[in-house]
């Protein structure tokens, strides 16, 4: 045990070395760098599944992947990404970022939040031993619908008990989050006052606190009909298969916001920096963001209008989802009013915001199109559906992040990053991106299903496209890691304030920041 | 229904290396372009009414959405381009204008209505079966479609057709690789007919993109939708919600044929169900059997149990040396007949004729490491039939 030196601010720098730093800590810098190292692992790892699934739909015929395995890709691919490296990706920003941006000196309960990130490897380890179990991991699908879910194997249950460790994590840290906006701001700043990123990631917790309870409702019920006796979602004892995806998507739409609401926030923390103007319109957007929170509870059913459902249930969720293209557009316009009259430059950050703000608008039409159920009926599950939640959950979420990263990395390591290599990462990243999922619009338009291994001769030519471009998004992620490295490791002294347009508490801290910073809470006027 | 020659079986087996090897150098040097691939960017040309309908309110939705893109991105590369720092431009620190932010809300607003007016229409028209000419059943089954005429006692079942070898790139493919079925639903051209869903064992859809009809088949439960085609022709489509190891391999094929031609299809198919109740009416030799069974077993039951009986345990358990298999003649039918609950295993009974479910039963009773050296005969199975 080090005796605790104290320096002039009264805070300490010190703290356990090697392993047990990490294992032990309770400081929200080093959660938070652990949550974001985690769900980069994890991004290759479930990246590496989409490259395979990519490598085996190059051509038409069965060749590198049997339709097994290929299911069990499919489904890991999309567990591991959603669970893995996005909703931790965003919960390593809130850690790293809310307590600096509000002035506080930690998050509210330091202990929890230790436990809060250990259990996502024990949820990693579970989920991807299950593809080495007899039988193969889960391959029905990330949306677990039954009664396929039924007919697995152990991996299944593995896969249910990794889900709800998953939701434990998800849930303590939302709440952990949510205290420590309400309690912990400095004094001064008003709930008015935050920035946007505090706001969508406070409205994101809540969001986690409602909906994650409901997906461990919905698994443990499929966990007893596997194994109790039960029937919940079995009609010859009574249930409804159906009725799992109600519950599922109750859960499911809401999750979707979680994974782009703080993608919001980054962006809109971007934007204003890089244009030297504020933010637009602040309130309106608080407001969107809370309107898009609200609507995202009562659309669940537009995944499901192909079940079948009465005419006034279809047109009544194809209202509603319709209805969220109002607050989206409102943010959109914003950031656009933002840009107008400003002093633009394009440093890596920027660059990859503008990205997510086009291509997250090209995920909006698409989605609109989804929302009208006559439009739908033709194109639920199919490759269209796929090319709508690539363009919203890659160029809208991963790449936000990636954003974030670049935009935060100089005041995290002290250091800037090499602008080549992250301009070439960025480049490489956008191109690759679309030309792997446009061409699904067309796939899909033209008729091929999702989630087949193997596909008629007419899907050749676009699929042969989407695959070589998959490859290069793929690797060029290597690009990422690189730079990500390169500049923990040296680089040019970044200053308190490398981005003159930069104006949030964490700016007025040194670069890298003391490991325990706002030991004095600073005023904010 | 007798199994076709070249059904294909999928092989759950991993592939030898030395072919996955070939499969690899294949795809990285070998491949020369097709001629079949094409590159369709649309909705296949729709051969009813509401898929007219749903293509055309495609086609106006992109040309809005086309629209509000040039609103947004023009000012945005005009911003980018003239309000560059580079290029000298001083920012404006302006913010938030009521009136804009009320008229970018609400005229958003009302172009969803206009949307959604014509949308409704459809939907409206999608869910009206009344007034139908006839009824169709369909079951989905993994991973199979059978169809059943309920005005005319007549019923099949319809598997991919696309030999094992076009898939594993043994031989060339043909232009309907994956879209073919050894028995297609042939349907009047001219009448609204109504299609009854349900599935035996997971979820499945039904679709045809032509016909603009997507429905999902629920176990337990029935939905219903309707189609009316006026040219004649071949459709085709595939099975659209997951469904396991064969769902990329359950296509589905309609004839659309006029209403003489249908009419004489139908003679044509009552009687060959005749023949096939007469086939089922005799005894076998247990040779007989076990040479029928064989093929019955690789059409119907090697797509899970594997064509050597060794099976995937745990999901789908080995039938060589099996101890059910083992026991008496009488259990091990009853399983074949009735399946098992809650598992893969599902009911052959409703499936397959009396002369098929004996035929199989005996080949499995009599294959591999089996040896009961026992024969189930049709009568039966006709037995055990009646008393469902």
């Amino acid at each position: 045990m080090h005796a605790a030196t104290l320096d002039d601010t009264g805070q300490h720098e010190e703290h356990p070395y090697g392993l047990m730093r990490w294992v032990t800590t309770t400081n929200h810098k080093d959660i938070g760098t652990l949550y974001l190292w985690f769900s980069f692992l994890m991004f290759l790892a479930a990246g590496s599944m989409a490259m395979l699934i990519r490598m085996e739909l190059f051509q038409p015929g069965l060749q590198l992947v049997q339709p097994a395995l290929f299911n069990q890709l499919t489904t890991m691919h999309g567990l591991l990404m959603i669970f893995g490296a996005i909703m931790p990706a965003f919960v390593g920003f809130a850690n790293w970022q809310v307590p600096l941006m509000i002035g506080a000196p930690d998050m509210a309960f330091p202990r929890l939040n230790n436990w809060s990130f250990w259990l996502l490897p024990a949820a990693a380890t579970l989920l991807i031993a299950s593809l080495f179990v007899p039988g193969g991991a889960v391959a029905g699908g990330w949306t677990l619908y039954p009664p396929l879910f039924i007919q697995g194997g152990i991996a299944y249950d593995m896969a249910i008990l990794a889900m709800h460790i998953l939701g434990l994590s998800s849930i303590m840290g939302a709440i952990n989050i949510i205290t420590t906006i309400l309690n912990m701001r400095a004094p001064g700043m008003t709930m008015m006052k935050m920035p946007m990123f505090v706001w969508t990631w406070l409205i994101t917790a809540y969001l986690l606190v409602a909906v994650m309870p409901v997906l461990a409702c919905a698994i443990t019920m499929l966990l007893t009909d596997r194994h109790f006796g039960t029937h919940f979602f079995d009609a010859a004892g009574g249930g409804d298969p159906v009725l799992f995806q109600h519950v599922f998507w109750f859960f499911g739409h809401p999750e979707v916001y979680i994974m782009i609401l703080p993608a919001f926030g980054i962006v809109s923390t971007i934007i204003p920096t890089f244009s030297r103007k504020p933010l637009f319109g602040y309130v309106s957007m608080v407001i969107a963001v809370a309107s898009i929170a609200i609507l995202s509870f009562i659309v669940w059913a537009h995944h499901m209008f192909s079940t079948g459902m009465p005419v006034g249930g279809q047109l009544f969720f194809m209202y509603s989802t319709m209805l969220i293209a109002v607050p989206t557009g409102v943010k959109v316009f914003n950031w656009l009013a933002t840009l107008w009259r400003g002093s633009i430059s394009f440093e890596t950050p920027m660059l990859f915001s503008l990205a997510v703000v086009c291509l997250f608008t090209l995920g909006g039409f698409s989605g609109l199109v989804l929302g009208l159920v006559p439009v739908d009926i033709q194109l639920q599950d199919t490759y269209y559906v796929v090319a709508h939640f690539h363009y919203v959950l890659f160029s809208g979420a991963a790449m936000s992040i990636m954003a974030g990263v670049y935009y935060w990395l100089p005041k995290w390591t002290g250091h800037m990053y090499d602008e080549t290599v992250a301009k070439w990462h960025f480049w490489l990243t956008t191109i690759a991106f679309n030309v792997t999922f446009f061409p699904m619009h067309f796939l899909g338009l033209a008729g091929m299903p999702r989630r087949i291994p193997d596909y008629a001769m007419q899907f050749e030519g676009f699929n042969r496209i989407a695959s070589t471009g998959a490859f290069v998004l793929g690797l060029s992620q290597l690009l990422f890691l690189y730079c990500v490295v390169k500049c923990i490791r040296g680089g040019a002294a970044a200053g308190d304030r490398p981005w003159d347009g930069a104006d949030s508490l964490e700016w007025t801290l040194s670069s890298p920041p003391p490991y325990h910073s706002f030991g004095v809470p600073p005023l904010v006027r | 229904m007798m199994p076709k020659e070249g059904t294909w079986e999928p092989d759950l087996q991993p592939p030898r290396v030395a072919q996955r090897a070939a499969a690899l150098a294949y795809l990285l040097f070998g491949h020369a372009g097709t001629s079949h691939a094409d590159y369709a960017i649309n909705l296949p040309p729709p051969a009813t009414g509401i898929a007219r309908q749903i293509y055309d309110l495609h086609t106006l939705i992109l040309w809005i959405c086309a629209a509000i893109l040039i609103v947004v991105f023009v000012p945005m590369v005009i911003a980018l381009v003239r309000h560059r720092r580079s290029a000298g431009h001083v920012a404006h620190r302006f913010h938030d204008n009521l009136r804009l932010e009320i008229l970018w809300t609400a005229v958003p607003v009302l172009i969803l209505v206009g949307m959604a007016y014509p949308a409704t229409k459809t939907v409206i028209e999608m869910k009206d079966w009344s007034a139908s000419d006839m009824t169709i059943k369909i079951v989905g089954r993994q991973w199979k479609w059978e169809y059943e005429y309920v005005d005319d006692d007549l019923r099949f079942i319809s598997t991919l057709s696309t030999p094992r070898s076009e898939i594993d790139n043994v031989s060339a493919k043909n232009p309907n690789y994956l879209l073919e079925v050894d028995r297609p639903l042939v349907i009047p051209t001219g009448a609204k007919i109504k299609l009854i869903l349900t599935a035996s064992d997971v979820i499945h859809a039904w679709w045809i993109p032509a016909f603009g009809v997507k429905q999902d088949a629920v176990p337990g439960f029935i939905r219903e939708t309707w189609f009316r085609v006026d040219e004649p022709g071949t459709y085709r489509g595939q099975c659209a919600e997951l469904c396991g190891v064969g769902h990329g391999f359950m296509p589905i094929v309609v004839e659309a044929v006029s209403p003489e031609r249908f009419e004489s299809w139908k003679t044509e198919q009552r009687s060959q169900m005749a023949a096939l109740k007469e086939a089922s009416a005799r005894e076998y030799t247990m040779a007989e059997l076990v040479g029928h069974g064989e093929k019955v077993y690789a059409a119907n039951c090697a797509v899970c149990h594997q064509a050597n009986g060794a099976g995937v345990p745990p999901a789908f358990p080995p039938l060589d040396g099996s101890k059910l298999v083992a026991g008496p003649a009488g259990d091990h039918l009853n399983r074949v007949f009735n399946g098992r609950s809650g598992t893969a295993m599902q009911a052959f009974g409703p499936q397959l004729s009396d002369f098929d479910i004996a035929a199989v039963v005996t080949f499995e009773r009599n294959s591999w490491s089996n040896r009961i050296g026992d024969v189930v005969q049709p009568a039966q199975v006709a037995a055990l039939r009646k008393q469902h």
